[in-house]
């Protein structure tokens, strides 16, 4: 059957109904690339639905609505894969998508015909009871308002705050994953953030401030933020910032607060225990499984069940519920985080941590809520016990290179002189490097606390969680003038 | 198989179609001016491994962003990528919806250019090849890589893509633009590592809108040359050095601070400038900065920005003084000036550099012509590039703090530097520049020469 075969006679089915009526079509389209060879073929099917808003100063500046379809079909024949993302969710579109797929596996429709499709399980329905979800968010008026009422009551807080910012988004997904393995399910997801932005000018001097809060699968999320609460923390940020000189540069202790803190923790060795890395050759833990790689202080794990958490999901990106998953314990390397290829092609057993930003992207194994477990100490304990040093307590983004080496920025940060807390400092930049940092976190406080976040991969953007409570790192070199 | 062909036969978006599609439906819902930006793309990449294919992908793509102007001359925007009928209808609804709560302090209307005569960039496309072909020419570029130094074990990241892309702008008043253009891409990240030393990493990238003329062997040639001059390090004590720039680093370096020409950030109060910056002294006599999206080397460029306006050559900064900045049709009319030709498409519309082009001014002379990265046999840091971009530069305060890749340069013999970061204030850069090379290098970025600036915080490994 040629291409323009497929497309001639199959143009007039739409795959838009994300339910059991699809079965028997996908089935049609699973066995035909099962029976010209290819080990395993995934369909993953997504509609989106969202919002974004911006409020700047008194007004509403943007308020832009997307909507999305498109599917994603991955082709897998011994270690290699093929994958074809397409927004044409006709029969033909898809049908079209696969040949492709199977093409460059150099497999073709109806030439072998030597594996028989036994059909898919019954439908997992993990989105049944959220339903309603996208209805039960704020409507648009709602949620503009709540935005006018972030940025007038950060007015309040002090009038040189000359730049005000609070947006909200609103990214709502349905997906469908069917595959030659049998799983056939179906998800609801729900994400929303908000975000408040300042710039406080005082003089020449100017500081920004910014704060992101996010969560899953919580409709009222954005009703019941505390503003004041977060106007508060913001502006005594941006206060005390305007006043910081630059950090002076060298090696010191330092202490990292808790919830945005464990980005440190995120980039430093989360993204090494994905098998993406493994595959690449690029972990430096790959032969270390219980092995010590760091600080008998630091227990850590990745999981994606935490009620609200914005890295939280009901099934992976290819049909799996998520595990929690011990990665470190006592300082010992425990398990990897993986997805389908990476235990096709490292051999560790799969996660639930196959996950992707949308239908154009191949799913990867990626982290949800990743965080270091607390410990036994107050976070005071961890600042008396330093001479000279940093105490981070706001942190920026980070990244992390091809073989671990790190760097963060420090949003809000102040000295540590004689176990107090000193003047504020700003222009820090934290850098190191995986391998030799770990074995350096030794305390870690009582005060576990999340926070929600971006992180950008092989697979896109996905939600995520980072934390961790109050750490004291011995030594980091800390970039500054 | 996917078969070789012309990208020229490929049908992506169909303009008189959707130009009927919108006229109907706006009709049906009593909007009378609207415009839309759409784009589709076709492209396959390849991804190998020591010698096997690890991931072959492929996609078709279509998005499109449809505005529309309500009865109170209020603006709503929707973005879908479901081109079926009742896709686009639910986009219009959408966008009506939005429209309820657009900014009525500022309301962007059509650009006045959008029906200017356009200059023909990039027309040329190129043939399609297969993905077999691709793959064979990536195994064996990475084969080509590895075999250069034994200290080159593998190329962890690396990737060889051939995109088509379309192109389309249309509004209510009979606008109507459309541009086609194809690309190939091919990144090439390799890893290496000497006893008792730690692995080091280096990589390279090349554009071409043919894969034919895609120069894949100087990307060989400079990946291994950086990887291998960087197997041997050292760290670099804590100081302030003088400092050359390569080309690459210090666009990346401008692009980072690009807010200081955009017109939208200045309203926004976001940008170093404000809106009397226009005619000050920001940087040394020797630097002209433009924007010059038309010029020849820009693969990828298209003729139009989002809103329909011609894309243009700007001059940014001339013997160091601010001439002019990046506009939006709502930032020029603003600043009572031109769109410039560098606008997305939005209810609040961004605006960005398209191919900045950096050079020395005719006429001014450097601090200390002397400097050559040929010649120079001072003690000076070479940064090769910067990482850390998103995190490292809070561009409204005009500060950076930035790892980045680099050598220390002593009597003319490069050392890789271990891991540090460059830290200062990007105006201070720009008035500490010492000297500005002849020479001018096209990156995929834009086209600058070696830059020196002195006294420039280094923070090393203690």
């Amino acid at each position: 059957m040629t291409e323009l075969q497929f497309k001639k006679h199959s143009d007039n089915m739409l795959f838009h109904n994300f339910d059991n009526s699809l079965k028997p079509k996908i089935e049609e389209l699973l066995s035909l690339g099962e029976s010209a060879g290819a080990d395993l073929v995934e369909i993953f099917l997504e509609k989106s639905d969202n919002i974004s808003l911006l409020a700047e100063q008194d007004n509403i500046s943007n308020v832009s609505p997307s909507f999305g379809i498109g599917a994603g079909i991955r082709v897998f024949l011994g270690k290699k894969d093929g994958f074809v993302s397409t927004n044409d969710l006709s029969e033909g579109g898809l049908l079209f998508a696969l040949s492709q797929a199977l093409g460059m596996l150099g497999l073709q429709i109806g030439l072998t015909n030597k594996k028989r499709f036994e059909g898919l399980n019954e439908l997992k329905d993990f989105g049944k009871l959220k339903n309603q979800w996208l209805t039960n968010t704020p409507e648009l008026s709602e949620a503009t308002i709540k935005l006018i009422e972030a940025t007038e009551t950060l007015a309040k807080k002090n009038s040189n705050l000359q730049v005000r910012r609070a947006s909200y988004s609103r990214n709502w997904q349905e997906v469908l994953v069917a595959a030659t393995d049998g799983v056939f399910a179906r998800d609801i997801r729900l994400h929303q953030t908000v975000g408040i932005n300042v710039i406080a000018i005082k003089d020449k001097k100017r500081s920004t401030s910014a704060r992101r809060y996010g969560s899953s699968g919580n409709p009222n999320d954005l009703r019941h933020w505390d503003i004041e609460n977060s106007a508060n923390e913001l502006n005594e940020s941006a206060q005390n910032m305007l006043h910081a000189e630059y950090v002076d540069a060298g090696q010191m202790p330092v202490v990292l607060a808790n919830k945005f803190g464990g980005v440190i923790f995120h980039e430093a060795c989360g993204h090494l225990l994905e098998t993406t890395q493994i595959e690449r050759g690029t972990s430096p833990f790959h032969d270390k499984v219980n092995e010590q790689i760091a600080h008998s202080a630091v227990s850590a794990v990745d999981e994606g069940l935490s009620n609200f958490a914005f890295g939280s999901i009901s099934m992976d990106d290819e049909g799996m519920e998520p595990q929690n998953t011990l990665l470190i314990e006592n300082g010992v390397l425990k398990k990897f985080l993986s997805d389908r290829a990476g235990s096709i092609r490292t051999g560790h057993s799969r996660t639930g941590s196959g996950r992707r930003q949308n239908f154009s992207f191949a799913a990867a194994s990626r982290m949800r809520n990743t965080y270091i477990k607390k410990g036994s100490f107050s976070p005071d304990n961890l600042i008396d016990s330093v001479e000279n040093g940093l105490y981070c307590k706001s942190m920026g983004g980070g990244s992390v290179g091809p073989t671990g080496q790190f760097n963060f920025s420090v949003e809000e940060g102040y000295l540590i002189k004689n176990g107090k807390l000193d003047k504020p400092v700003k222009g820090a930049t934290l850098i190191g490097e995986a391998k030799e940092v770990l074995p350096r976190i030794s305390m870690c406080a009582n005060d576990l606390d999340l926070a929600a976040g971006f992180c950008g991969s092989v697979s896109g953007s996905v939600n995520v969680t980072v934390g961790q409570p109050h750490i004291k790192v011995d030594s980091i070199t800390v970039g500054g003038r | 198989m996917i078969k070789e062909s012309n990208f020229n036969n490929s049908s992506g978006l169909n303009p008189d179609k959707l130009n009927n599609l919108l006229l109907k439906y706006s009709k049906e819902e009593s909007i009378n001016k609207w415009d839309i930006g759409a784009s589709s793309s076709r492209d396959i990449s390849v991804q190998v491994q020591q010698g096997n294919a690890k991931q072959l992908k492929g996609s078709l793509r279509n998005s499109m962003t449809l505005r529309v102007w309500n009865d109170q001359n209020k603006v709503g925007i929707t973005s879908t990528s479901d081109f079926t009928n009742n896709g686009i209808k639910k986009a219009i609804r959408g966008a009506i919806e939005a429209s309820s709560f657009g900014n009525d302090k500022e309301s962007p209307e059509f650009s006045p250019l959008a029906k200017s005569p356009l200059k023909e960039i990039n027309s040329e496309i190129s043939d399609e090849h297969g993905i077999d072909e691709l793959l064979e020419i990536l195994k064996k570029a990475e084969k080509k890589l590895i075999d250069t130094h034994p200290s080159i074990d593998s190329v962890p990241y690396n990737g060889l893509s051939e995109s088509y892309m379309e192109r389309l702008y249309i509004n209510s008043e009979g606008a109507n633009r459309f541009m086609k253009l194809t690309q190939s891409t091919i990144y090439l990240y390799a890893k290496g590592e000497e006893e008792n030393k730690k692995p080091r990493s280096a990589g390279g990238i090349r554009i071409n809108s043919n894969l034919k003329e895609l120069d894949i062997d100087s990307c060989i040639k400079e990946t291994s040359k950086k990887l291998v001059s960087h197997l041997n390090y050292k760290a670099v004590e804590t100081n302030k050095y003088l400092i050359c720039f390569t080309p690459e680093a210090f666009l990346q370096l401008i692009s980072a601070f690009s807010s200081m020409f955009n017109a939208r950030s200045i309203l926004d109060g976001v940008s170093l400038m404000n809106e009397d910056s226009i005619g000050s002294q920001v940087a040394v006599r020797s630097l002209n900065i433009s924007d010059e999206g038309l010029h020849p080397d820009n693969i990828g460029a298209f003729s139009f920005d989002g809103e329909g306006t011609p894309t243009q050559n700007i001059n940014l900064i001339q013997s160091g003084i601010l001439k002019n900045l990046l506009h939006s049709e709502a930032t020029a009319r603003k600043f009572g000036v031109k769109p410039t030709g560098h606008a997305g498409l939005g209810a609040k519309v961004s605006v960005s550099p398209d191919w900045l082009v950096i050079n020395k001014s005719s006429g001014e002379l450097n601090k200390d012509v002397s400097l050559s990265i040929k010649t120079t046999q001072t003690k000076f840091i070479l940064i090769d590039e910067l990482s850390a971009l998103h995190s490292g530069v809070k561009a409204s305060q005009g500060s950076f703090s930035l790892p980045f890749d680099g050598w220390l340069v002593e009597n003319g013999i490069k050392t890789s530097i271990e891991a540090a970061t460059i830290a200062g204030d990007i105006l201070k850069v720009l008035n500490s520049i010492v000297n500005i090379e002849d020479e001018q290098f096209v990156t995929h970025q834009g086209i600058s020469p070696h830059v020196w600036v002195e006294d420039i915080s280094i923070t090393g490994e203690a």
